[in-house]
């Protein structure tokens, strides 16, 4: 049958299952827009106020649902708009399709209205992309499209359309199969039994051995099958930042988050391993430190579904390419019953030592201390997405993740303003859960455009402000490395409440400790969204930190001026 | 130390771009690229020699190799295989010296492809070292012009293995 450029692409999103796109129109992908008209029944399109968050958003429902997000943009300042959001998404291997509008094929090249080079500025932060110049190849890109950012190592692809391309009618009748003679993700997916035994070798060979789980455990859905390998072989978990909820925290074998600012008897205990597990993680540099003296004394296993991963920051002694989920299973069966009691016991007793998440007590009100009765107050059943600095890092330490795949995040990339749009693509995904955004003051301020969609659309999340009137990281790092020389780290904020309020919304700010309990419970009863303006302690700083250029074993509790403050 | 890796890539637009900007992208060292169309309909095979160590020389493969388009990626360096170069050099050549230059050019079986009033090209094929001792020999006379293709390379004996699935379409518009 006939069907045009755009109808072509429409039917590939009903046949993938998207239900949900964000985007935003422009006169490049009115044609696009147009066919949308007539797909409305199927296809929910969430009109974003500006492109970043639509790509967010995508993002945060690839991540939240296990399927791929879909975002849409025009030509031009569209794609460009979309470019901080995909290169997060390509940074933490995040499942998206960007469809993006283009000029018309004859307009190629000759710096038309709204023309941009797209595919050349997405082409390093996607894992593939596409210009399309005829219609007729359209049911093979699309497919390609979903395939490739949903397979193997899954990563964001862009599929760009001149407009003219959308209006063509071609003849089509299906889909093809993908067959690309360069992408066979599927044969690494299986572990190699030898590998498997030679992994299985040292870890019975080993006294002090570590789990390190990271990003990877979530898109493989190898939840059971770490806490089973954990028990069996009875091997603290510590996670990455990415790792968190995917092993409950309250497991005896938990010791949470490693890295910059992971628990420091978890830095310790990675830095005195004599093995690490590391699976489904690629040894950043927030998580080694100072690489040459990363884990100096451990053997290291790692599996990783992509092969370039192995070997590229550490050596490695058993490199496994492979599915977690399966190789996870492998190991269970070729291990025996393991006890590491006296080095679990270590651990523990380096937490009681050195307890990193204990809050102090006092009448200020400190962030960890706001995250934490967040905590109490959803039953520890919230799903938390952040973005990137000081709140970042307090809702990756404080909030204690029981439940899997709660706990969502700009990690790689590190982009502030993530964690408001990626939250509304979260609920898209989960909508029956409750989605709590918590966000600094500076990052609520980059994307906070989108009230207007959570209002329109009454999309119930809660946007906590962790609200320091700073720049938090900014300010802690020129407070610790920059001798106090503070500059451009305090804001000056608007009146958040009047903001939301000006929006439509509910706004209710605390700046009390009893103020914070009783805004929290108020927002946990409505139903529909609800901006927190959480005021809390200006200086209060992320602890334990290990300092930029130091070891993990070199992770420091706190400094001398918090010290003498709450002496 | 240099690596000579083989690549056979879909014969896409754009494909030279993506290979050009993971070179840029993770700052590696790439000393001659050479692309042109191989045995099989709509992949094109490129010799890229990277002047990078061994564990560099494995990251520059894998990251190749994850390219979509790239349907394979060989680091020969360690396995026997052949290499050659083409150059095309424009030659200083009044009537004087033209006998002598004439002479190297046979010593190194470089062929004269044009002869102008006050110059010459000459066509050399070789490996590295041949081409580089030969411009080294010829430069006193004065070098107008040099133009070098690149390595191209391949494997001695058995075929090199080829993926099972093969492009079904030549290459895209």
């Amino acid at each position: 049958m006939k069907r045009t450029g755009a109808e072509i692409i429409l039917d590939s999103l009903v046949a993938h299952g998207v239900h949900t796109v964000f985007g935003y129109p422009g006169g490049a992908c009115l044609p696009l827009y147009d066919a949308l008209y007539h797909y409305q029944d199927r296809i929910n399109h969430i009109l974003v106020r500006h492109e970043q968050g639509a790509a967010f958003a995508a993002d945060g429902y690839a991540r939240a649902s296990g399927d791929v997000g879909v975002c849409i943009a025009t030509s031009g300042p569209g794609v460009t708009n979309l470019v901080t959001g995909i290169a997060g998404a390509h940074m933490d291997s995040v499942p998206v399709v960007a469809l993006t509008g283009q000029v018309p094929r004859n307009l190629l090249g000759t710096d038309g209205f709204q023309e941009t080079d797209a595919t050349g500025v997405m082409l390093p932060i996607t894992k593939h992309n596409w210009l399309v110049m005829n219609a007729e190849e359209l049911p093979r890109v699309m497919e390609e499209a979903f395939y490739i950012a949903n397979t193997g190592r899954k990563g964001p692809v862009q599929v760009d359309v001149p407009k003219d391309v959308y209006l063509e009618e071609v003849e089509f009748d299906d889909f093809p199969p993908p067959n690309i003679p360069g992408y066979n993700p599927d044969e690494g997916m299986q572990p190699d039994p030898t590998l498997v035994r030679a992994a299985a070798e040292v870890i019975h060979g080993s006294e002090k051995p570590i789990i390190l789980a990271g990003h990877g455990i979530h898109y493989s859905n190898a939840y059971d099958e770490l806490l089973a390998f954990a028990e069996k072989a009875n091997i603290p978990v510590i996670t990455t930042l990415h790792g968190v909820s995917s092993f409950p925290e309250s497991h005896e074998l938990s010791f949470g988050m490693v890295g910059m600012h992971g628990n420091l008897y978890a830095n310790w205990a990675v830095d005195r391993a004599d093995l690490l597990i590391s699976l489904g993680m690629r040894f950043d540099d927030r998580v080694t430190g100072r690489l040459e003296d990363f884990a100096t004394e451990a053997r290291i296993i790692h599996v990783d579904i992509d092969p370039a991963e192995i070997g590229k920051n550490v050596t490695t002694d058993v490199g496994i390419v492979a599915d977690l989920k399966p190789t996870i299973r492998a190991l269970i069966d070729e291990i025996d019953q393991l006890d590491h009691s006296p080095w679990v016991k270590q651990i523990c007793q380096w937490r009681e030592e050195h307890p990193s998440l204990a809050i102090r007590e006092t009448d200020i009100v400190l962030p960890q201390w706001v995250i934490r009765q967040i905590y109490h107050i959803t039953n520890g059943e919230a799903v938390v997405v952040t973005d990137v600095g000081q709140a970042q890092m307090w809702a990756a330490q404080h909030f204690w993740y029981d439940r899997r795949n709660t706990f969502f995040s700009s990690g790689g990339l590190g982009a502030m303003g993530y964690a408001f749009p990626a939250a509304i693509g979260v609920k898209y995904a989960r909508p029956n859960e409750q989605v709590w955004s918590i966000i600094g003051d500076g990052g609520f301020q980059m994307t906070l455009q989108d009230l207007a969609v959570v209002k329109e659309h009454n999309v119930d999340i809660k946007i906590a402000i962790i609200n320091n009137n700073h720049l938090g990281m900014i300010r802690q790092w020129q407070t610790l490395f920059y001798d106090s020389r503070f500059i451009s780290a305090r804001l000056e904020n608007p009146d958040f409440v009047k903001l939301a309020e000006a929006y439509g919304l509910t706004g209710l700010r605390a700046t009390s400790k009893k103020e914070v309990l009783k805004v929290l419970k108020e927002a946990a009863k409505i139903p529909g969204p609800v901006v927190l303006d959480l005021v809390v302690d200006e200086v209060e700083k992320v602890y334990p930190m290990v300092p930029a250029g130091s070891s993990l074993a070199e992770t420091i509790e706190g400094d001398e001026v918090e010290e003498a403050r709450y002496a | 130390m240099r690596h000579v890796i083989i690549a056979d890539v879909e014969d896409h637009p754009g494909v030279l771009n993506r290979i050009a900007s993971l070179f840029r992208k993770r700052a590696y060292n790439i000393e001659s690229l050479a692309v042109g169309h191989s045995h099989r309909p709509g992949i094109s095979r490129m010799t890229i020699v990277v002047a990078e160590d061994h564990k560099e020389a494995i990251q520059v493969t894998k990251q190749l190799d994850k390219l979509i388009e790239v349907v394979s990626v060989t680091d020969v360096t360690e396995q026997r295989h052949v290499s050659r170069e083409m150059a095309l050099a424009k030659i200083a050549a009044p009537e004087m010296k033209r006998t002598e230059i004439l002479q190297l050019a046979n010593v190194y079986r470089a062929q004269v492809v044009d002869v102008s009033p006050g110059s010459i090209i000459l066509e050399i094929t070789g490996d590295e070292d041949k081409i580089d001792s030969f411009v080294e020999i010829i430069r006193p006379y004065g070098i107008l012009e040099l133009s070098r293709t690149g390595e191209v390379a391949m494997v001695r004996g058995r075929a090199m293995p080829t993926p099972t699935m093969v492009a079904e379409e030549g290459p895209a518009a």
